[in-house]
């Protein structure tokens, strides 16, 4: 027992001795200077704002922008929130999530959230335009022109076909996200194609990717504005004209998508609230070569989001500031 | 999803793998005669199912096109809206979920103050890296040995060094909530359960259904009841990381010999006495094992909690990906295998110290109690540290061994894409034609009943009537799902996959098990493969196969096979070296004794690796439907996207439950007999 005090003793000591020699070569503290850097930091009636961030490039660069304001202009607390469209409008509800900033249509979200439940309503159009499609890789397009029209698209079924597709000519679809009438326009356009479901972005971009480089016979869903454009321009391939109404069933579609007109949305509270964020998200608007430059920023040359930002709002400080006025 | 089983042996070497355990069986012995009749009748049922395909093909298949919906995916859709509708006034909210969510809440939010996230009125965690490196060190080291206290160190470093200190700190927090969480139920639950048969019928169910349902079905419905954020996240992740530990914390009571209760019994000990003073201490080896898997499962929660913003390594795997940034994502997936590995490790050593400390005696003993003391003083001395300076708080240099890894891990996805996809497109369309579209076709194109009748049989032949009786269920939930042909086409990948992967598995496996450098060699980069999220190699074999059902193929394959390999590494290792020798003297060459004498003689351990092999593929479902292969894993993605196919998702989600459900008690009776 005697000796068991003894080497606590000794280690106690020892570890006290090794303590004291670190501390002394210490260095900064933290906290230390805290209170110099803190001087931004007065948020007065802005509060916190809670920013759904959905998972796409072209969202993160609205939303950078967006953060990068209200927390540098209006000294707001800004909290973003990775989530996918449909958990981020139930966040409205349950008071998680403050505003949307991309919106792609989403007719079925609008229901039943600002019709039904009532915990949302819309604050107008972003700017951009959204297209939706079937697009070719650029080579495809350059070496037969003609199959940018879909009434050509039977002469090459062919040449799409792929292990998948049983025979017919593949239609690669599916991002899962957005909402496709493409077995229905198959069907209705009696096309020899089979839609097949590729599942996620990250396929269709990796599809379009090798087919230019490969000189590969692809024909996909897709949309703009998306970084991925910047990269490999795909070709968009002309369905029959949309015409109001004529994707009211969706059985008998059998017409091009419409040019969507992103919006945003925010939570009801928020918009009663008298935060000054909920003003710029409000008068927020630039046009799609604006956020192509910020997503090719961060896609492309590997920024970092709020670095992205701040290279945008200094180069454009005419615009942020009509805004935030 | 079988009974984890541990092998008590060797203890060195347990199986880490994410979901269950492996159950190394004892050697089998055959009953020749009855499989050679057995095999006759499956033969038999397989050319009249040939004979009637060719006669009613195509008819009553019942498919439904990708958005069509049937009433109860629409009804499903209603349920839930009504509930989101009704949530602020409901009172199961108010005073239920809302307040399990607050305790939960403020768990997490405890923990990412301590080591992750700046707390009141600091810029910084409370404990900075080097208090944390300290504490894992000590830890490690107290629980285990100095050899894995030195990786431990090591690998909590590495995060520093990969630029990922916060991002890593985030991800250990919301891991040792959920299984502080998780062990906190799972443990109490896990002693009832192997103490009554009864409670232990009622919730392996339950138990089947928690960890194959596809996580994407129950991430928005959590939000809706805990809100989005931490809670929801640790939620999810205990859904997942529990039933491993109530299996083998059940199995562990079990395994206790009944001699040993039976003295205690006699010498008047009361039911309380004996479950503290017998049955827990002697079942803390094995317990601890249900510990490791619980963190295996946790960890491989961290990129899809992503999803409903839980903070860490998982929300940069995610984001790289938006831009296809394979570098960065390796990067994080590389710091996630790294913690996999570390916290295995101290486990698994921690569960062997169990063993010899009961035996532990001599000088050792006598120093072990002042060094620990010590030891202890030097932690919290560098936590103090830690606490008070900036450079032992934040994690000094910019990451460069990140910037590295990210740039190498692009060199190669690069090189390997440009140099290799001539030869993979070739191999993937033999595969496709040969093998998949033709079985394909033979399941989704039969009649239904005709399908169903197939399933059942098989299930009566191979596992008895008992295993036909559960196939006859869930082949008649499987079309009260309305997804009857969607679950055939993802069953005829799942076994094509599962095929793939048996013959992996025999073949490293062989290798492994007859040679303990190959073992060494193969285990950690089994371990990786097992751990490391799949989305990180998704991109580069999106660039190799396209966006095929083949790229879902050879992704599961990635996943499970690991697990077939080590199962029967470990059989072929548990045949008796004198039947070997014997062989070798009565003048059998290599393959001979593979083939005639190691093989057959694990031949239950290979049982095992295919109903291990099929679950685990099975898992891989809903990732091989973000690449391409349609069907039940489709389905479940678009309804986690799409709020109109929510409903639909949901019963995709439980026809993969039922899917392995059913095969799971076949191969398990099937190996029940081979084994008798």
């Amino acid at each position: 027992m005697a000796t068991q005090v003894r080497q606590w003793r000794a280690g106690v000591a020892g570890a006290a001795v090794l303590g004291l020699a670190l501390t002394a070569c210490g260095g900064a503290k933290v906290g230390e200077d805290s209170a110099g850097s803190g001087g931004s930091g007065d948020s007065g009636k802005c509060g916190t704002f809670n920013l759904a961030v959905n998972p796409w490039v072209g969202y993160e660069a609205n939303a950078a922008v967006v953060a990068y304001v209200a927390e540098h202009d209006l000294g707001c607390k800004v909290t973003k929130k990775d989530l996918k469209e449909e958990i981020a409008w139930q966040g409205f509800g349950t008071g998680e999530v403050d505003a949307v900033i991309e919106n792609w249509g989403h007719d079925d979200l609008k229901k039943k959230y600002i019709t039904d439940q009532k915990t949302a309503v819309e604050a107008g159009a972003t700017g951009n335009k959204g297209l939706i499609g079937w697009y070719v890789p650029p080579w495809l397009a350059k070496e037969h022109p003609d199959i940018t029209d879909w009434k050509n698209l039977d002469k090459y079924a062919d040449k799409f076909k792929t292990s998948e597709s049983g025979g017919k000519g593949q239609l690669l679809d599916g991002d899962p996200s957005f909402v496709t009438n493409d077995e229905a326009l198959v069907k209705n356009l009696k096309l020899d194609f089979k839609v097949v479901y590729a599942g996620s972005e990250t396929a269709l971009i990796q599809a379009f990717r090798k087919a230019e480089k490969d000189k590969e016979w692809v024909i996909g869903y897709f949309y703009e504005p998306q970084w991925f454009m910047a990269e490999v321009p795909l070709v968009k391939v002309k369905l029959p004209e949309y015409k109001t109404g004529c994707d009211a069933d969706a059985e008998k579609v059998a017409c091009d998508y419409p040019v969507y007109e992103l919006d945003k949305i925010v939570s009801t509270k928020f918009a009663k609230s008298d935060s000054p964020a909920y003003n710029l998200v409000k008068n927020f608007t630039w046009t799609n070569d604006d956020q192509n430059t910020v997503a090719k920023y961060i896609a492309v040359d590997k920024m970092a989001p709020e670095a992205a930002a701040k290279k945008w709002v200094e180069a454009n400080r005419g615009k942020v500031d009509a805004w935030i006025k | 999803m079988t009974v984890a089983v541990e092998k008590p042996e060797q203890p060195q070497k347990p199986e880490p793998p994410l979901k269950t355990d492996a159950v190394p069986p004892a050697a089998a012995s055959g009953a020749r005669t009855r499989k050679v009749g057995r095999g006759t009748v499956v033969a038999a049922i397989v050319v009249v199912w040939l004979v009637l395909f060719a006669l009613l093909r195509g008819r009553q298949t019942l498919t439904l096109a990708a958005a069509d919906l049937t009433d109860l995916h629409r009804w499903i859709n209603d349920l839930y809206d009504s509930i989101g509708a009704n949530r602020n006034s409901n009172p199961l909210f108010l005073y239920f979920f809302n307040e399990i969510r607050l305790v939960i809440d403020t768990l997490v939010t405890f923990v990412q103050e301590l080591i992750s996230q700046p707390s009141a009125g600091r810029p910084l965690p409370q404990i900075g890296w080097l208090g944390v490196v300290g504490i894992v060190g000590y830890v490690s080291w107290a629980v285990g040995n100095w050899r894995v206290a030195l990786l431990a160190v090591a690998g909590f470093t590495f995060f520093g060094l990969q630029g990922l200190w916060q991002e890593s700190m985030d991800t250990l927090a919301l891991t040792v909530s959920a299984v502080l969480v998780a062990l906190l139920f799972a443990i109490p639950l896990g002693v009832w359960a192997g103490l009554s048969d009864r409670f232990n019928r009622i919730v392996t169910p339950f138990l089947d259904f928690m960890q194959t349902m596809p996580t994407f079905v129950y991430l928005a419905p959590l939000t809706l009841f805990f809100l989005i954020g931490g809670a929801s996240a640790t939620i999810a992740t205990v859904v997942y990381a529990s039933p491993p530990a109530i299996r083998i914390t059940a199995h562990a009571i079990r395994s206790v010999p009944e001699t040993t209760v039976e003295a205690a019994d006699s010498l008047g000990a009361t039911r309380r006495q004996a479950l503290l003073k017998v049955l827990l201490p002697m079942s803390k080896r094995t317990v601890v094992m249900g510990v490791n898997q619980s963190i295996m499962a946790a960890l491989a929660m961290v990129t899809i909690a992503a999803l409903i913003d839980a903070p860490g390594l998982g929300k940069t795997v995610m984001q790289a990906l938006e831009s296809l940034d394979v570098g960065t994502a390796f990067n994080a997936g590389l710091a996630i295998v790294v913690m996999a590995i570390v916290l295995d490790r101290v486990t698994t050593a921690a569960s062997a110290r169990q063993e010899t400390t009961r035996h532990a005696s001599g000088r050792f003993a006598t120093w072990r109690r002042p060094l620990l003391a010590a030891g202890g003083a030097v932690a919290a001395v560098l936590v103090y540290m830690s606490h008070t300076y900036v450079w032992a708080a934040e994690f000094p240099g910019e990451g460069g061994a990140g910037s590295s890894i990210v740039k190498a891990a692009d060199t190669t996805t690069t090189w390997v894409q440009d140099s290799l996809s001539g030869l993979t497109n070739a191999f993937r369309d033999a595969i496709t034609n040969g093998l998949l579209n033709p079985f394909q076709s033979l399941l989704t194109d039969s009649p239904w009943w005709l399908v169903a009748a197939v399933l059942i049989a098989l299930g009566v032949v191979l596992g008895g009537w008992r295993a036909g009786a559960v196939a006859a269920v869930c082949v008649g939930l499987l079309v009260g799902t309305g997804l009857w042909s969607d679950a055939m086409t993802t069953l005829a990948s799942t076994l094509v996959a599962t095929v793939l992967v048996m013959v992996l598995g025999m073949a490293f496996g062989v290798w492994m098990g007859r040679s303990p450098l190959v073992d060494r060699v193969l285990r950690p980069t089994l371990d990786a493969a097992q751990v490391m999220p799949p989305f990180v190699y998704l991109v580069p074999f999106l660039a190799l196969f396209g966006a095929t059902r083949f790229t879902a193929i050879v992704a599961a394959i990635v996943y499970a096979a690991p697990v077939a390999i080590k199962i029967i590494a470990d059989g072929v290792r548990a045949v008796p070296e004198a039947t070997v020798e014997a062989a070798t003297s009565a003048g059998c060459n290599t393959w001979q004794i593979i083939t005639k004498v190691q093989l057959p003689m694990s031949r239950s351990a290979l049982t095992l690796a295919t109903n291990q092999g099929l679950i685990y593929v099975l898992s891989m479902v809903v990732v091989g439907g973000l690449v391409g292969a349609g069907a039940l894993g489709y389905d479940v993605v678009a309804g986690f996207s799409q709020g109109q196919l929510y409903g639909k998702g949901l019963a995709a989600g439980f026809a993969i439950v039922l899917l392995g459900v059913m095969f799971d008690r076949i191969t398990q009776a099937a190996a029940r007999r081979v084994s008798a």
